[in-house]
């Protein structure tokens, strides 16, 4: 935050940035626990499983779980939360290996489903 | 792709078919503008006014009025009645940016490399990492108003490229034009497929 009085180049709300550092929030974790890897585009969904008793989600936690009702990719749910993609991931391991959300979806390289190729050739034609 | 149709149901939607492509060429070639003219979303992304500090960086010559460049993640998306997300990656367009590729091409259908027919050289870096990564990818030159017009097998002896890859001229503002760019990468990737598997059955 600047405080340069009179110059009107002073940050506010949004434009001054997060009130606790991203990777606060992960409590300095940078690497999903478990060894845990997501894809931009895996698709994932809350279990509305209930955590084991040390496990106490946070704020943002529960905010990924919010919007992970229905199977959701997880580029949309980082796009939606202002959190690096970096940070989501972590938050996600979490929720993972407490079985309150579950990956459903992933994707492998290189792609060679034909019938996924064959449906995104099709979309694509038809725009 | 590993889908695990269980608990779709009992949530109340149907799981979605995912795919991406990337989207990659030289800094301001106009993978960002690719991405707009087809995304149904606008392309999410942090243009960074460029500053005095990136010169010596960032080469601008050529590239006229750019005064921004993309340095976060910059998607699109496109939606399909059958249930199926078309995701569209543009790449970090500086190389400091490098690490992020790996990430973003695990998955991939394949790429996009958009070339500039004034500043050819600089999608040899796009082009290199996906032929490294057996990424299948397309060339497409996006037709700028003051770039000089050369023949695809002019650009492809320039690129030094393989007889199969696709070499596709387009308008990275049209969409019809970037739809034809993708069309030709899925065809591409399909077609090597095939080819693949009848070479392990023969």
């Amino acid at each position: 935050m600047t405080t340069n009085d009179g110059h009107g180049d002073r940050w506010f709300d949004r434009e001054a940035g997060p009130v606790v550092r991203p990777y606060a929030v992960t409590k300095g974790r940078t690497l999903p626990s478990g060894g845990a890897s997501f894809g931009l585009i895996d698709v994932v969904i809350a279990t509305n499983e209930r955590p084991s008793a040390p496990f106490r989600p946070g704020p943002e936690h529960r905010q990924i779980l919010n919007l992970c009702r229905r199977p959701t990719p997880i580029v949309d749910l980082t796009s939606e939360i202002d959190l690096p993609l970096g940070v989501v991931r972590v938050l996600l391991g979490d929720l993972t290996s407490e079985g309150m959300l579950r990956v459903l979806s992933t994707q492998k390289q290189p792609v060679t489903d034909q019938r996924l190729l064959r449906m995104v050739l099709d979309g694509l034609e038809s725009l | 792709m590993d889908l695990n149709h269980f608990d779709a149901a009992s949530a109340g939607g149907t799981v979605p078919s995912t795919a991406k492509i990337l989207i990659s060429g030289g800094f301001g070639v106009g993978k960002t503008t690719l991405v707009g003219a087809i995304s149904e979303i606008r392309p999410l992304r942090t243009e960074e006014p460029l500053s005095d500090r990136s010169v010596g960086v960032d080469d601008t010559r050529g590239v006229g009025a750019k005064t921004t460049t993309t340095v976060a993640m910059d998607f699109g998306r496109i939606s399909f009645p059958s249930d199926l997300v078309l995701y569209l990656f543009g790449t970090p367009g500086q190389e400091r940016f490098w690490f992020m590729w790996d990430d973003l091409a695990i998955g991939a259908v394949g790429a996009v490399v958009l070339a500039d027919t004034r500043r050819v050289a600089d999608c040899f870096a796009s082009i290199d990492y996906f032929e490294r990564n057996g990424m299948p990818f397309v060339i497409a030159v996006n037709c700028f108003d003051s770039a000089p017009r050369f023949e695809p097998d002019d650009i492809r002896i320039a690129l030094s490229l393989p007889p199969e890859v696709p070499i596709v001229l387009c308008d990275a503002r049209e969409r019809d034009s970037v739809k034809k760019v993708l069309v030709s990468l899925v065809r591409y990737v399909m077609n090597n497929n095939s080819r693949r598997n009848q070479i392990s059955i023969a």
